[in-house]
C-alpha cells in the first residue's frame, strides 16, 4: 500500500518487517530517524523478541552487531560519516568471518570540515572493506533494498551495506510502498547461520592465521565477492517476481541504447538526471543515464555491456580520493569498453545540490567539446576563490 | 499538473512540518508528492528552507525546487534576504506571515516582478490566539491551499489529523480551526482583489 511517508522511517519499518533478531544502535545524522522509529517499534513489541542495544559508539554497534550475527541472530545498525569510520575496525571483521550483518548508511559526508550533509564518502572510503554496497536511487528502492540485502546477505554470507543519500533520501517524504509483512516473509527465509556460537557445539570463529593460509584465506574472499555479482542480480529478479517492482540489481540504465552520451551515477542523483535526460531528448540530444546500483562487489562486465556502443561516459563522482581522482570513475575507467570515451566531473559534496539544469548543462558542455580539467574536475566549485586561496598560500610570507 | 512551492522560516517554526501537511495533502487528494528540507545548521533560529513538489505523475527529481510557485516566508525577517525571492516564476505568489500589507511590504523593497503577486497573513497572531504559541505553519498551510488550488482544504485537514494524530485533542483541534480560518481569510481577500 502507497504511504507518504519519510523515507528514514519507510526504511526503519521495513527493516522491523525483516524481523531481526539484533538491532545496535547508535544516534548519528542523518541516520538517526531510521534508529529512532526502530525503537518505538521495539519498545512497542512489534519486533517480538528483538533485542535493542542502545550501545555507547558506532565501534560499539558495530561490534555488538557482529557478536549478535556470530551467535546466530539476525543483525542489523546503521550509521554515517564520521561514525562508519569509527566502525572502521570492526569493517573488515565481519565480512572476514562473513557475517551476514545489514546496515543502513545514510550518506553524508566526511570531515574536516565537518559537514552533515550529503555524499558518498563516507561509504566509499570502505570500499575495500569486504563488505557489500547496494546504492538506492529513491526511497522506494531504499527501503526494498533493506528486503534484498537481508536475504542477499544471509545467501552469500556476507555483510551488506544499502547506501541511501542523508537528508535528500532519508528525511524526504515521498510515497513509499513499504513491503507488506506477509510478502516480507514469504521473500525472506528464517536466517540459518552456516555456523555460530553455541556452547554446546564449540567451534572457534575468528582465529589467528598466519602466513601459510592467509593469503588463500584473502583469495578466498576475493572469489565470494566475486560470486555475490550474480546473488546481487538474481536477488534483484527474484525481488521483481515476488513484489512486481524493479529494485535493486547491479545497474539501472535509463534511456541509454542509442545516447551519445550517458551520465554515470550513484545514489538519488538517478531520478535528478532521469528528468534532465528527458527533457534533452525533446531538444533532440540523446543522453542516458547509467544508475550503479550494486558498487561493491564492482558489476565490471554488466557496466562494459551497459556502456557497449555508446560513444562517451560522464561519471558525476560524489566523493573524491585526494591525492588520486575520481573513486567511481576509476572503477568506471577500468571497465568501459575501448570505444567509450570516459570523463570525469566532481558535484554534490557536503551537500551541494546535483541539480537537473547542472545535469543538462554537463551533457551540452560535454557534447560541444568540452573536456574537464586534469583527472577530476569540480564541476561545481567556485574556482575563483580556490585560485585566490592558492595564491594567497604561495605568496612569501 | 505542477505546484513547487518554497518555505523559509527559521528553526522551530514548523517549516519541514510545513511542507510535508502540504505533501500529505496533495497525496490524500490522490496526487504525487514530495517533501524535501534543506537543513541548515539544525539550531533554533537559524534560517531554514524546505520545499513541496506535487505533481501529476510519480516524481523522480530529488534536486530542491530552483523555479518555485510560492514562495512562503514564515518570518518576515528573513524578507531582508534578497535571495528569497529567487527562481519565483514569474506569475508566483509571495505568501508572508506578517500583520502588513502587501503594498507595505513592496514600500520596505519587496522587489516583486510585474505578474508576481504578494499575499499577506498575521499567521503568527492567529496561531498565539489559537494554540498560544507562536507556530504559524498550518495557518501558512492553510494559506496556500486556498490561494493555489490544487489540494481540498479537506485534504490538508485529514493532513493535519494525520501528522498531529499523537498531540492532545485541543492543539489537534486548534491546528485545525487555525488552517480553515487562514483558508477562509486568504479566500475573501481574494475576493476583495478580484
Amino acid at each position: 500500500m502507497l504511504r507518504q511517508i519519510e523515507g528514514s522511517r519507510a526504511v526503519a519499518e521495513t527493516v522491523a518487517r525483516c524481523r531481526p533478531e539484533v538491532v545496535a544502535a547508535y544516534p548519528i545524522s542523518p541516520q538517526t530517524h531510521i534508529v529512532e522509529r526502530l525503537s518505538e517499534l521495539v519498545d512497542s513489541g512489534g519486533l517480538g523478541g528483538c533485542r535493542y542495544l542502545l550501545v555507547e559508539s558506532e565501534f560499539g554497534a558495530l561490534s555488538a552487531c557482529i557478536g549478535g550475527s556470530a551467535a546466530g541472530a539476525r543483525t542489523y545498525t546503521a550509521t554515517a560519516s564520521q561514525g562508519l569510520l569509527f566502525m572502521a575496525e570492526a569493517l573488515p571483521n565481519a565480512s572476514g568471518l562473513q557475517l551476514p550483518i545489514v546496515m543502513t548508511v545514510a550518506n553524508r559526508a566526511i570531515g574536516a570540515p565537518i559537514n552533515i550533509w550529503n555524499d558518498h564518502s563516507d561509504a566509499l572510503s570502505q570500499r575495500d572493506s569486504g563488505w557489500l554496497q547496494l546504492f538506492a536511487s529513491s526511497n522506494q528502492e531504499a527501503a526494498d533494498l533493506h528486503v534484498q540485502a537481508f536475504a542477499l546477505a544471509e545467501r552469500v554470507s556476507l555483510p551488506v551495506m544499502v547506501c541511501m543519500d542523508g537528508f535528500v533520501l532519508t528525511h524526504a517524504m515521498e510515497e513509499i510502498d513499504v513491503p507488506e509483512q506477509e510478502a516480507v516473509d514469504a521473500f525472506l527465509p528464517p536466517f540459518r547461520p552456516r555456523q555460530w556460537l553455541d556452547p554446546d557445539h564449540p567451534v572457534t570463529i575468528g582465529a589467528m592465521v598466519g602466513p601459510e593460509a592467509f593469503t588463500e584465506v584473502k583469495c578466498l574472499m576475493v572469489q565470494r565477492q566475486r560470486r555475490a555479482l550474480d546473488a546481487v542480480a538474481a536477488v534483484g529478479e527474484e525481488f521483481r517476481a515476488a513484489f512486481g517492482r524493479d529494485s535493486g540489481g547491479l545497474l539501472r540504465p535509463y534511456r541509454t541504447d542509442d545516447a551519445e552520451v550517458v551520465l554515470v551515477v550513484m545514489g538519488s542523483a538517478w531520478g535528478t538526471a532521469a528528468d534532465a535526460v528527458d527533457a534533452l531528448r525533446v531538444d533532440g540530444v540523446r543522453a542516458g543515464v547509467l544508475g550503479v546500483t550494486c558498487y561493491r562487489p564492482w558489476p565490471a562486465e554488466a557496466l562494459h555491456d551497459a556502456l557497449s556502443g555508446v560513444p562517451r561516459a560522464v561519471v558525476v563522482n560524489r566523493a573524491v580520493g585526494v591525492g588520486s581522482g575520481g573513486t567511481l570513475g576509476q572503477d568506471v575507467r577500468v571497465s568501459a569498453p575501448d570505444g567509450t570515451e570516459v570523463c570525469e566531473v566532481v558535484m554534490g559534496l557536503g551537500g551541494r545540490p546535483v541539480t537537473r539544469a547542472a545535469l543538462a548543462d554537463l551533457v551540452c558542455d560535454v557534447l560541444d567539446g568540452w573536456e574537464p580539467v586534469g583527472v577530476l574536475d569540480f564541476r561545481d566549485a567556485d574556482h575563483t576563490v580556490v585560485a585566490r586561496e592558492l595564491v594567497r598560500e604561495e605568496a612569501p610570507s | 499538473m505542477k505546484l513547487e512551492v518554497r518555505i523559509h522560516g527559521r528553526g522551530g517554526q514548523g517549516v519541514v512540518t510545513a511542507a510535508e501537511l502540504l505533501s500529505l495533502a496533495a497525496f490524500d487528494q490522490g496526487l504525487h508528492a514530495q517533501a524535501l528540507p534543506s537543513f541548515g545548521s539544525e539550531r533554533t533560529g537559524a534560517p531554514v528552507v524546505s520545499f513541496c513538489r506535487i505533481a501529476g505523475r510519480p516524481i523522480r527529481a530529488h534536486d530542491p525546487v530552483s523555479h518555485p510557485d510560492v514562495v512562503v516566508v514564515q518570518d518576515p525577517t528573513l524578507l531582508h534576504d534578497g535571495a528569497i525571492l529567487t527562481g519565483l516564476t514569474p506569475e508566483g505568489l509571495v505568501v508572508v506571515n506578517t500583520g502588513r500589507s502587501p503594498d507595505q511590504l513592496v514600500h520596505a523593497g519587496l522587489a516583486l516582478a510585474p505578474g508576481q503577486c504578494a499575499v499577506c497573513l498575521p499567521a503568527t497572531e492567529l496561531s498565539r490566539e489559537a494554540l498560544g504559541r507562536p507556530l504559524p505553519n498550518t495557518a501558512l498551510v492553510g494559506a496556500v491551499v486556498a490561494l493555489t488550488h490544487v489540494v481540498e482544504l479537506h485534504a490538508l485537514q485529514a493532513a493535519i489529523r494525520e501528522r498531529f494524530g499523537h498531540a492532545p485533542d485541543e492543539v489537534l483541534a486548534a491546528n485545525l480551526r487555525l488552517a480553515s480560518d487562514a483558508y477562509v481569510l486568504v479566500r475573501e481577500q481574494e475576493r476583495h482583489r478580484a
